[in-house]
């Protein structure tokens, strides 16, 4: 077997309980920042469904030609921020009312003619669903000659602006004190592993070993403890998420990309939380 | 082999350790560096194994010199060198045949030979029968022994020793100067800080005595003193 893969087993077989208080103590930290991730992408997911209803209706002057209806489609289904245009006719409109409009249902019966006008339905791509792209598209839409009057929810879609903001400020503030607490905690349990060696390694330098030859265990021992605090907190998150989910509210999970993402956040802490007490302490002594 | 000329060593917090220290030590010698505790005897030491960097003046040590030494030549340099302390400074939690392989396995010494080497030197300290034994289950004398085993098992040139009869009873200390001398006979330079005057006057060997720093005494460059005198 490779000495350093050996090197750092050894490490666990012999300080147990310190390996498995780091392991934890990772798994902890992963597991709170895991959970307000989780709150974070149920948010997320929340705010995208809500976002999804953001639509610009322009309504048309009576008599316009469909042709020029058709082309006009074209036209806009081209504009970048575009996702879908859809023409509803006057007929469809009020076949949409009657249907949706269950108590008007008389006074729509009993028209001689139809008072709707025809309109094109404008869907956004979804991350053009906010106040300024809606605005820019409706002004747009306003230029067409056959255009009689645009319409979408302007106050509604400034605040789910507003809304989504808040959410991504407190998001990065929140989740960046979450993570840097976890690297802070991290970074302590992995200074004592360091600390619980420092005669061993004082014993390896006497001997004649390199730096690169004494840092790759902690390196690798970092890496795997981080690993396992990673997995720990995944399933720690799912423990929670499963609670949750049966009293709570239907929520999200992590998608596998995420997950492997916490796994992988978890290593990158423990080799470099280890790298860099490992060299702090190498360069004092 | 081992040259310090017009060394100097300062503390950053103030105070000389040493002060003009020059000597010269040979292939194969072997000397006994002497004075009281602080005289500067574990500095001298201390500066041949690059654990501390030169205030001023020159040490060279086998081909390397300390002031030109990159941190990653230090390592090269200790393995040359073989340390032995007062403490013994075992691995506590490995036997005495791990203690010594260790001191292989970092210089990335070829695995297949090691087993054999690891034997071959604690046969030689004596110590084939306890191989399997973990340090708190020897005796100082023992311990000192696995120790010498771990600074002899990469053949080095010179072995430094920094009391390393201090924590041993008369009969061990004994049994450890013996064994320092018969590795001086098969060629290796030995330098023991030692303040047991006892050990000094037993045998033949060179004398460096320090005082506050200071070189006070080399039997190699001065007139012989008076035995009985205090050194």
């Amino acid at each position: 077997m490779n000495l350093t893969v050996r090197e750092s087993l050894i490490a666990f077989r012999r300080a147990p309980l310190l390996s498995a208080l780091s392991v934890t103590t990772i798994a902890f930290s992963l597991f709170v920042v895991g959970l307000f991730g989780l709150v974070a992408v149920n948010l997320q997911d929340a705010l995208r469904g809500v976002a999804e209803r953001v639509e610009i209706v322009a309504y048309l002057l009576p008599g316009t030609p469909i042709e020029t209806v058709t082309l006009a489609g074209k036209d806009i289904e081209a504009f970048p921020e575009v996702q879908s245009a859809s023409y509803v006719s006057e007929d469809s409109a009020l076949g949409r009312a009657r249907a949706e409009l269950v108590e008007f249902r008389d006074v729509l019966q009993e028209l001689e003619r139809n008072p709707l006008p025809a309109s094109i339905e404008v869907k956004l791509k979804p991350r053009f669903r906010d106040a300024d792209h809606v605005n820019q598209v409706a002004d747009r839409l306003r230029g067409f000659g056959f255009v009689d009057d645009v319409r979408f929810g302007r106050d509604w879609v400034e605040k789910l602006d507003r809304l989504r903001q808040i959410a991504a400020a407190v998001g990065l503030v929140v989740g960046a004190a979450f993570a840097v607490v976890a690297i802070i905690i991290i970074g302590t349990t992995i200074r004592m592993a360091v600390l619980q060696r420092s005669r061993e390694i004082a014993i390896m330098r006497l001997v004649g070993a390199t730096d690169g030859f004494i840092r790759r265990p902690f390196l690798l021992q970092g890496a795997i403890k981080g690993m396992l605090g990673g997995l720990a907190a995944i399933a720690l998150s799912y423990g929670a998420y499963t609670l949750i989910n049966r009293w709570l509210i239907h929520a999200a999970f992590f998608s596998k990309e995420q997950a492997v993402a916490i796994v992988g956040f978890g290593m990158l802490i423990g080799f470099f939380g280890s790298a860099a007490s490992v060299g702090r302490h190498l360069r004092r002594v | 082999m081992i040259k310090f000329t017009n060394v100097f060593k300062a503390f950053p917090k103030g105070g000389l350790a040493l002060k003009d220290v020059s000597f010269h030590i040979a292939k194969g010698e072997f000397v006994f560096l002497t004075g009281h505790s602080g005289a500067g005897k574990s500095t001298v030491l201390k500066l041949i194994y690059a654990e501390q960097p030169v205030t001023s003046g020159e040490v060279r040590v086998s081909g390397f010199n300390a002031a030109e030494l990159r941190p990653r030549d230090v390592p090269m340099l200790r393995r040359r060198l073989g340390i032995v302390f007062q403490d013994f400074r075992l691995l506590e939690d490995r036997t005495a045949e791990e203690n010594v392989a260790f001191a292989l396995e970092v210089t990335g010494a070829r695995r297949s030979s090691i087993p054999a080497r690891v034997m071959r030197v604690l046969t030689q300290v004596g110590l084939a029968a306890k191989a399997q034994a973990y340090p708190r289950e020897l005796s100082g004398g023992e311990q000192q022994r696995v120790a010498i085993a771990r600074a002899l098992v990469n053949e080095p040139t010179v072995l430094l020793a920094d009391e390393p009869t201090g924590n041993l009873d008369e009969r061990a200390t004994r049994g450890v100067f013996q064994l320092l001398r018969d590795i001086n006979a098969s060629g290796t330079a030995v330098v023991m800080a030692t303040h047991d005057l006892d050990l000094v006057r037993q045998a033949p060997y060179r004398v460096i005595e320090l005082q506050e720093g200071a070189l006070v005494y080399d039997s190699a460059v001065d007139e012989p003193r008076d035995q009985a005198a205090s050194p």
